[in-house]
């Protein structure tokens, strides 16, 4: 339990150093990382979504994007055609999402390993093209609007509101993921990652299972793509592009894929990482894929092994 | 008949475009299906040979030259690659694969963007290959697409006979089919490894650079001709050339004539403004859908290797 512990504890630290970021940025007078950082939560909150399925299920999916980029057009095509109500936005964001994640997941959960992460990808290629093919809607270069969602009693238009908007959802999808995780839905996803012939022959329905997760995950990754819609008032098939599915795995990756709290830490390193890299070299990317490469190779737990050097409480991702 | 030329124009493209496709899904084939890697980077080393062709190009002044040049130089490239890199990630499992070689993309995209600049390069079509030739009377065919063909069409025949005629050939498949029983047997699985990842770069390689006079050289030009092979691999069959040859023409012809001739097709079906916003997004999906529905029905692919 101590390693449960050490994350309670590192979680309400950063969540905390989170909380008083818009403060401190006024008071240097540095607005820029209120937005930057109301960024790196949007993606945070897609991070932790996939490690639902990658980390806990062992499903690897490449086209998370895919519901990011879904998302974000929901909300921008919701906005542009006069629909300005962010309960209904977001209600169709949930709706329209756990119904495409419900399509993909069922046609791809059919098959698993290599044709999975591949068939995940070929469905955000082809929610790619459509966004490409929106003529009416930029196509390739996208759209933008103005404006964003309209909650009663809030002004997201201002930019610490809107900061402190997506923190409470953060902060809500952590706690509902931690629910997950510590229900007994977690307990069997993580079986069946493990080994999922012997969870079918306790008798549950690992597919289903299965399913649930992706559903549940896909549909977490829409918010954050409603949320990305939100803060940029820009959509573009940029956004479904594969190297966003690879940013996203890349978050976990650096966060460790055996923690609930991991992506978090995951999706604010990448983008410290990026910050600090550019500030050197404009062909920063040239040192990170080095670094990406030693981490899978010497640091697979990613981050959050540190926190965790006992036996993980949640058994750990091995390589099998 | 100006219907019929524009048809067999387009139905040649597609032949090409396929051809093409199956010189870069067949190294990552082979790699996927005896060592079990998955190599995101693959794009690269099509990226890499294209620029090697260019550069070299620029220096001797003739295309096969370079190619011929540039072919060793791409081999090298991907032997290093697998040295230095991915000979550390076969015992590791998809995920980490992907991640490193997702790595390794971002590295190698850059680096060509560090010596050869982000602006597109040129490569001109040499004076021999350029112009059309009269396929039938009144159709007429650029002749360098034809020689594309060719090409495409002689380095599967010479694939074919070295997999299924030669000793290595049938190493090779003995490795796609049960690894561990070759090395029993006494192979350098390693060195035959890092062979066949050599051969699979050159052969990417070889399609970066010869499609090079009809696109541009450009970084990160590999991505998406990356995810096409992946579809052409599910498509195929994990493992199988045979698979990846028939699975790629079916995707250039799918691709090239569904975008030529669906959104026309669908005008007449459909209300005008109706068509012309789903026909080309309708177009530019077909192939995934053809992956959808061979995975539905045929989930190993239509030609699966057989695995140990």
């Amino acid at each position: 339990m101590k390693a449960l512990t050490s994350e309670a504890v590192l979680r309400t630290i950063v969540m905390a150093a989170l909380a008083i970021v818009p403060v401190a940025a006024l008071a240097v007078h540095q607005p820029f990382y209120i937005e930057m950082m109301t960024r790196v939560m949007i993606y945070a909150i897609a991070a932790l979504s996939l490690n639902l399925i990658v980390g806990f299920g062992g499903m690897v999916s490449f086209g998370h994007a895919a519901f990011l980029g879904l998302g974000a057009y929901v909300v921008g095509l919701a906005m542009v055609n006069g629909l300005t109500d962010g309960f209904a936005q977001f209600g169709l964001v949930i709706v329209i999402c756990a119904a495409f994640a419900l399509i993909v997941g069922a046609l791809s959960l059919r098959t698993g390993g290599l044709p999975f992460i591949m068939i995940t990808l070929a469905f955000a290629q082809l929610l790619y093209f459509v966004g490409v093919a929106l003529r009416q809607y930029g196509g390739d270069d996208g759209f933008t609007f103005r404006g964003r969602s309209i909650f009663p009693g809030l002004d997201l238009k201002d930019g610490v509101t809107f900061f402190y908007f997506v923190w409470v959802l953060l902060a809500l999808c952590l706690a509902l993921m931690y629910r997950i995780v510590g229900s007994r839905f977690g307990t069997a996803l993580r079986g069946i990652r493990s080994n999922e012939r012997r969870i079918r022959a306790l008798g549950l329905p690992s597919y289903r299972y299965k399913l649930a997760a992706f559903v549940i995950a896909g549909t977490m990754c829409g918010i954050a793509g409603g949320l990305l819609a939100n803060f940029a008032q820009f959509v573009s098939p940029a956004y479904i592009h594969w190297s966003v599915s690879g940013d996203l795995l890349v978050m976990v990756l650096i966060g460790g894929f055996s923690s609930v709290f991991g992506p978090v830490v995951g999706a604010i390193v990448y983008r410290l990482l990026e910050e600090i890299l550019s500030g050197y070299t404009e062909h920063w990317q040239i040192i990170l894929g080095p670094i990406l490469i030693l981490i899978v190779l010497f640091a697979r737990k990613g981050l959050m092994d540190i926190f965790a050097r006992r036996p993980a409480s949640v058994p750990g991702v091995g390589h099998g | 008949m100006l219907n019929l030329t524009l048809v067999l124009n387009q139905a040649l493209n597609g032949v090409q475009f396929g051809l093409m496709l199956f010189l870069f899904s067949a190294g990552l084939t082979l790699v996927l299906g005896i060592m079990n890697l998955v190599n995101l980077a693959h794009g690269s080393l099509y990226m890499l040979g294209a620029f090697f062709a260019a550069t070299i190009y620029s220096w001797v002044g003739s295309l096969p030259l370079a190619i011929l040049l540039a072919l060793p130089v791409t081999f090298l490239a991907g032997v290093v690659v697998e040295f230095v890199v991915l000979r550390s990630f076969y015992q590791r499992d998809h995920l980490d694969q992907v991640l490193a070689t997702f790595g390794l993309i971002l590295f190698l995209n850059e680096l060509a963007r560090v010596v050869w600049g982000a602006a597109p390069l040129n490569m001109a079509i040499p004076a021999f290959l350029s112009g059309r030739v009269e396929l039938i009377p009144g159709i007429t065919y650029p002749v360098y697409r034809l020689a594309l063909i060719a090409l495409g069409l002689l380095v599967a025949l010479l694939l074919y006979l070295l997999v299924a005629k030669t000793k290595l050939g049938m190493l090779i498949r003995a490795g796609a089919s049960n690894r561990e029983m070759v090395e029993a047997l006494g192979v350098d699985i390693r060195l035959l490894f890092t062979g066949v990842f050599g051969f699979g770069a050159a052969l990417a390689g070889l399609a970066g650079m010869a499609v090079g006079p009809l696109l541009s050289v450009e970084p990160a030009m590999g991505d998406g001709v990356l995810i096409l092979a992946l579809v052409v691999i599910v498509i195929g069959g994990i493992g199988s050339i045979r698979g990846s040859f028939v699975a790629a023409l079916l995707v250039g012809l799918v691709d090239t004539v569904g975008r030529a001739f669906l959104p026309g097709l669908l005008v007449t079906m459909l209300p005008r403004t109706l068509a012309n916003a789903v026909g080309p997004a309708l177009a530019s999906m077909l192939i995934y859908l053809l992956m959808a529905a061979v995975l539905l029905f045929r989930p190993q692919g239509l030609f699966p290797a057989a695995r140990g």
